[in-house]
């Protein structure tokens, strides 16, 4: 069997996604973590003198806090069962990978358990948007003294 | 206020569906889709796009992943204004920092706290 019709075979047989149900269930977790996110805001907004720019730092520090409790009774896993990307692509499915991936290797230690192995699953984000922005910025500073565009 | 958290639940939705349409039909892994979410904020910066975006959506702007790569671009750009080609290099972590210091910080607290209960999907 070469490689094309064994594709084939695999698509038969394998069970069709719900895309319809799971993007409504998406937008569902997803909408209601960012309502969240919003409320929390307001409380750094008119507690702690925060702008409704600056507000986003603490906001996402505290959604990532509250991430580590969802994850260390093992709620957040329930809810990624349910929500699909939309409990992932949320700062909090940041944070799960992150501190999910600690709690599960502590046993091996803390260096080379918890150390090593926190940014198994969120290390392609940040090593693939710290990249991206580099080039991004780059270019645009080039543009920009080379007088084509201004900041 | 209820309007603003209305338009952040509706805007972080959508955006999560984008995610979801990533997984199921253009059949990428969770990392795959999530690293092309940040290089998309991040892009989106680089044109100036995602600044009204979040004066717009609030949370459903910030909260998103895709900010993550907003945030990365933009401190670069800010050191980039006033330190020429360096500031590229030195002003990358500083927007961001909350997001990637509390990972780590809650990380290592949840490890201290929790014990890991069989396996961790």
């Amino acid at each position: 069997m070469d490689a094309e019709s064994y594709q084939k075979t695999v698509d038969q047989i394998a069970p069709k996604r719900p895309v319809l149900l799971n993007c409504m269930k998406a937008f569902l977790t997803g909408g209601i973590i960012c309502a969240i996110g919003q409320l929390v805001s307001f409380v750094f907004m008119y507690f702690f003198s925060f702008t409704e720019r600056t507000a986003s730092n603490p906001s996402v520090a505290t959604m990532v806090f509250l991430s580590m409790v969802l994850t260390g009774f093992g709620i957040y896993k329930k809810i990624g069962q349910f929500g699909g990307a939309g409990s992932a692509v949320p700062v909090t499915g940041f944070g799960n990978a992150v501190i999910s991936a600690a709690i599960e290797h502590k046993s091996e230690g803390f260096i080379l358990g918890v150390g090593v192995n926190m940014f198994k699953l969120a290390g392609p984000v940040i090593v693939y948007g710290v990249f991206s922005a580099f080039v991004v910025a780059l270019i645009k500073t080039i543009l920009v003294k080379m007088g084509v565009i201004s900041w | 206020m209820i309007v603003s958290v209305i338009i952040a639940f509706i805007v972080g939705g959508l955006v999560c569906v984008i995610g979801q349409l990533l997984f199921d039909v253009a059949k990428l892994t969770p990392a795959h889709t999530l690293s092309l979410m940040v290089v998309i904020g991040s892009v989106l910066d680089g044109f100036g796009l995602y600044e009204p975006f979040i004066d717009f959506a609030g949370a459903g702007a910030t909260i998103p992943i895709t900010s993550f790569g907003n945030s990365l671009t933009h401190g670069a750009l800010q050191e980039a204004e006033k330190h020429g080609f360096i500031g590229v290099l030195t002003g990358m972590f500083e927007v961001t920092s909350s997001g990637i210091s509390a990972a780590i910080i809650f990380g290592v607290i949840a490890a201290i706290l929790f014990k890991s209960k069989g396996k961790v999907s």
